[in-house]
């Protein structure tokens, strides 16, 4: 088997927020990603949910060395990118493309389409004359699922929906041909009508050219029926990942559960008990001692309140979960 | 198609509003008090019969307009004179003609001064602007891509204290200094009575009577390029597309350059073109301390002088300067900014 294609290892980023603690003192941390590791296989797709504040965008920009991570590792392609600067970057964001959320803001309102789209071939020099860089350009559209391309190519972000724009800025990652794309809760701004067709689109892509995608989500209804593996974060760490399939029909951490039963099932005698999680959302400034789960937890122990729980394997293959009582199971 | 409905649209808004400068410009300056001959009163040497010569050469014997003999409300005129013997008529007349009449003051035309004084205030003031425009923006980015940092804060309060510089309290330091350190001229725009060998050293002399007023003017004004500049950069660098642009592998230079300059002008060029209306009118503080021969200065002039010809062409230039600056604004706009289809 071959090594994954990324891989993170306890990664940690802070970030200083509000106001020194006294005269010279420091200021606070956010712990936005606090040791994270999980691996990204070839051709996968992973979905990583989590309520929203919990690292995910955080993470997603550290993986692409848009944050410096403060602690851990990241390996692509079995290198440590990790302190990666000047061609080694320039190298990575050739291979580890992004989406972001929304179209409306990632691109550039004065550009036109046709540009935008050519933009990474001219910084990377890939297509050296115009005729070819026009021929990858349209190439790239049409995968978007933007036809015919030449229609779309001069026009400029403000004549298209949002759908097209998010088209857009696939096809602007896709033109470089990455192994992997990050893509940062793609469809939440998209009407339910499209979410479909871009996840659709997403799909089609992994198939045909054996995109890795690493799939941000708060929502896990979306993904279910796309990803290979579901990763749940908690508070800037993951605290369950496991095969889709395993981790809905048997979900191990609390929280998951939590998640997944606010998620609509079409059939009524399989709806599960809605759990509402008690206490106040999560503060990434000031962690709980112990599992960090456990102030909301409808199953806590005195163990949680001291004890860390590490992500441990669980009945199925691949399937592991953060939790203390997993053991007991 | 929609675009030239708005070009169409656009103008015509500017032809009605300089009608309209125009008929308030007449009326303003009928309803103040003073004209030549009753300013002339004070002289004990001007005779009955010389002051009503004076009315007569500036034409202020006719009446303002039908029905009225002045714009005193109390005392109406008669209402059956011809339109077009009455001051209303034969101002606007003239002015098609581009006669804006004669300076109380010197006798000379307004139009012909107007002219003269305008090509030495488009001197200062364009070289101040480019000047400004071009340190002002310089700085704001460098600010912005610094932002927090100790050259942020230098340009920021360097800014604000140039900014809030009383304009002539500048002028005055600077002359002195510019003066008495380095021998500058203290005014005026040529050194009087001197002749010049050649070109190049009339150049050379009006531009060491240029420096201290330009660079006033520069002070001044560059304190709002930098503000501007900065807070736009700084809103276009928190855009997404800026982090895009970086995911995708751009360097620092070519986000700035492709992706930031290119949005921050948008701002950028709207506020230069306002501002260039005001060109007209911006530098009387300076003009006034350099006595720098340029429109500002003539204003100032005119008012102290109750010169009301010259001053209501200087009205009506200065109105018209910012009309038209206004919509120039709008059509740059409209085409620089592609969203932009039509008002
Ligand atoms: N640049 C930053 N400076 C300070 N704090 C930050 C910064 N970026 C993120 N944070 C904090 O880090 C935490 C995680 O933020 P992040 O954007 O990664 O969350 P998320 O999981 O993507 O949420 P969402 O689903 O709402 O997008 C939050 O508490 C956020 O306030
Ligand atoms: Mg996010």
């Amino acid at each position: 088997m071959k090594a994954p294609i990324l891989e993170v290892r306890d990664l940690r980023k802070l970030f200083p927020v509000g106001p020194a603690q006294g005269w010279g003192g420091a200021r606070p941390l956010v712990r936005a990603v606090d040791g994270v590791s999980f691996a990204l296989e070839r051709g996968e797709v992973l979905a990583l949910a989590g309520e929203s504040g919990c690292g995910k965008s955080t993470l997603a920009l550290t993986l692409m060395g848009l944050e410096a991570a403060d602690a851990g590792a990241i390996w692509f392609d079995g290198q440590d990118v990790t302190q990666a600067r000047g061609a080694a970057l320039k190298t990575l964001r050739r291979h580890v493309q992004m989406v972001f959320q929304d179209p409306y803001e990632s691109l550039n309102p004065m550009m036109t389409i046709g540009e935008i789209v050519a933009e990474p071939l001219v910084v990377h020099g890939l297509a050296g004359t115009a005729p070819e860089r026009q021929t990858r350009v349209l190439k790239a559209l049409e995968e978007a699922g933007l036809k015919p391309a030449d229609h779309f190519a001069g026009r400029r972000p403000h004549e298209l929906s949002g759908g097209q724009r998010q088209r857009v800025v696939i096809a602007a990652a896709l033109v470089l041909e990455p192994s992997v794309l990050l893509a940062d809760e793609p469809v939440s701004m998209l009407d339910v009508s499209i979410r479909a067709e871009i996840l659709n689109l997403l799909s089609d892509l992994r198939e045909r050219r054996g995109i890795s995608v690493l799939f941000i989500t708060h929502d896990l209804s979306t993904v279910a029926y796309f990803a290979d593996r579901i990763a749940v974060m908690y508070l800037g760490r993951i605290v369950e990942i496991g095969p889709t399939r395993a981790v809905l029909r048997a979900p191990q951490h609390p929280y998951t559960r939590a998640l997944l039963s606010v998620v609509p099932v079409p059939n009524p005698r399989l709806r599960r008990e809605r759990v509402i999680l008690q206490g106040e959302t999560p503060n990434p400034v000031r962690i709980p001692p112990g599992c960090r789960f456990h102030p909301r937890c409808p199953v806590v122990t005195e163990r949680c309140r001291s004890v860390d729980p590490a992500l441990t394997p669980a009945a199925d293959l691949g399937h592991a979960a953060a939790c203390l009582l997993l053991d007991q199971a | 198609m929609k675009r030239y409905q708005f070009l169409l649209q656009k103008f015509a808004w500017a032809l009605f509003t300089i009608l309209f400068v125009l008929v308030l410009n007449f009326f303003l300056f009928r309803v103040l008090p003073g004209d030549p001959a009753r300013a002339g009163v004070r002289d004990p040497r001007l005779t009955k019969a010389a002051q009503e010569a004076l009315r007569v050469r500036f034409g202020l014997d006719k009446p303002v307009i039908n029905c009225f003999e002045t714009l005193n409300p109390l005392r109406l005129g008669d209402c059956w004179v011809n339109p077009l013997e009455t001051q209303f008529f034969i101002y606007l007349g003239n002015l098609l003609s581009g006669d804006l009449g004669t300076s109380y003051h010197t006798n000379r035309p307004v139009a012909a001064i107007l002219a003269e004084r305008l090509g030495n205030t488009v001197l200062l003031v364009g070289l101040g602007t480019v000047l400004s425009i071009v340190i002002g923006i310089a700085l704001g980015v460098v600010a912005a891509w610094r932002a927090r940092t100790l050259i942020d804060y230098a340009a920021l309060v360097g800014s604000l204290v140039a900014w809030s510089l009383p304009t002539f309290w500048l002028g005055i330091i600077l002359l002195l200094w510019g003066s008495t350190q380095f021998g500058l001229p203290l005014g005026g725009k040529a050194t009087p009575g001197l002749a010049f060998a050649s070109p190049l050293e009339a150049w050379w002399d009006t531009g060491r009577h240029l420096l201290l007023p330009t660079l006033t003017y520069t002070i001044i004004f560059v304190a709002e390029y930098v503000l501007i500049m900065r807070s736009t950069m700084l809103d276009i660098l928190a855009e997404d597309y800026i982090l895009t642009a970086k995911a995708k592998g751009l360097t620092t230079f070519q986000i700035l350059k492709d992706h930031a300059l290119r949005n921050a002008a948008l701002p950028i060029v709207t506020i230069v073109a306002l501002n260039l209306g005001f060109t007209v009118a911006g530098a009387i503080q300076i003009e006034s301390v350099f006595s720098w021969p340029g429109l500002g200065l003539a204003t100032y002039e005119a008012i102290v002088r109750r010169d009301y010809p010259l001053l209501q062409g200087a009205f009506l230039l200065l109105a018209i300067s910012v009309i038209f600056a206004n919509l120039f604004a709008d059509l740059l706009y409209s085409f620089l900014d592609p969203r932009v289809q039509t008002g």
